[in-house]
């Protein structure tokens, strides 16, 4: 049970950085403001779950203007892919032992 | 183990957001029975107020190299395509976006954009492949060539959408190989690849997912 537990991670336990994760595992990148409609989240809730996320090094962020605005995009580090795929395993694991 | 149930349920949404953040599911069936029409409409126009009008058979169209005498056949047959290709590309934006006001989703986002640009790249390099054909007057390779770019365009952009446009997009190839096989029943296999396949494609997904 041990085994089981260790893949968890505390960092991806929110269901926004879980959406985070999810959408940054199977695309390049993400902008700012796809990433909140696809979570359907408000923009200070999932900025501040953003920084909670690439102040743990699990995601990249690039800003830069499209034109004259500003874009943030989003992407997931090599160390974040890793440690997540470990915690969706674990969550797998976790309900075949139910 | 009280964290199960959440568990499975957390599971559940991260393989949503996975596919809606990947697959564009704006795509109407609609998208494909309107185009369906207008291209059987297309090639009933060209058969009718073309060939039988100027005592022209599509034998001799497509299988000798036209001369200049035909060129003007060419011409009229280009304007009949692009009234379809226009119309179709009109409906199939209209449909999408009403599918994705209904379902309450942006249709401009990060999986359509991408979808749009590996759709019309090859699109847009079999569309001007087709004008210099023309402009060559090899006219019994154009429709082959409409239908395979137009095939490997749908099997391009099916990575991001429905897997059924893979599909289509396959058939679509099969059809204009064997229209290149028979170039004389250019407009038959036109109706069957631009027409039929899309009209059949269109209501399998409508019932599938709209109805």
């Amino acid at each position: 049970m041990k085994d089981l537990i260790s893949g968890l991670n505390k960092i991806f336990e929110s269901r926004i950085r879980l959406g985070i994760m999810s959408v940054l595992m199977v695309n390049d990148s993400y902008d700012f403001n796809s990433l909140k409609e696809v979570l359907d989240v408000t923009d200070g809730n999932l900025a501040s779950h953003l920084k909670a996320l690439e102040d743990k090094g699990m995601i990249h962020t690039r800003k830069r203007f499209v034109g004259r605005k500003p874009n943030t995009s989003y992407s997931a580090t090599e160390e974040g892919a890793v440690l997540f795929r470990q915690h969706l395993n674990a969550l797998e694991e976790l309900i075949k032992s139910q | 183990m009280e964290t199960n149930p959440t568990s499975a349920e957390e599971l559940k949404t991260i393989r949503k957001i996975m596919e809606e953040s990947t697959k564009f599911l704006s795509l109407s069936g609609l998208s494909g029975v309107f185009p369906g029409i207008f291209a059987i409409a297309g090639a009933l126009a060209a058969w009718l107020l073309i060939f039988r009008k100027n005592g022209i058979s599509t034998d001799q169209y497509f299988n000798t190299a036209a001369s200049t005498v035909m060129s003007f056949i060419s011409w009229k047959m280009l304007i009949v395509a692009l009234t379809v290709l226009s119309l179709s590309l009109a409906t199939a934006f209209y449909f999408s976006v009403r599918k994705a006001k209904r379902t309450g989703v942006n249709f401009w986002t990060p999986v359509s954009r991408r979808m749009m640009i590996n759709l019309f790249i090859p699109l847009v390099a079999g569309g001007i492949f087709a004008l210099i054909l023309i402009f060559h007057g090899h006219t019994g390779v154009i429709i082959p060539v409409l239908l395979i770019f137009y095939g490997l365009s749908l099997v391009n952009a099916g990575k991001f959408t429905y897997n059924e446009i893979f599909y289509l997009g396959i058939l679509q190839i099969v059809t204009g190989l064997l229209c290149a096989l028979f170039p004389a029943q250019g407009l038959l296999f036109w109706s069957l690849g631009f027409g039929v396949l899309h009209i059949v494609y269109g209501l399998f997904m409508y019932r599938k997912y709209e109805a």
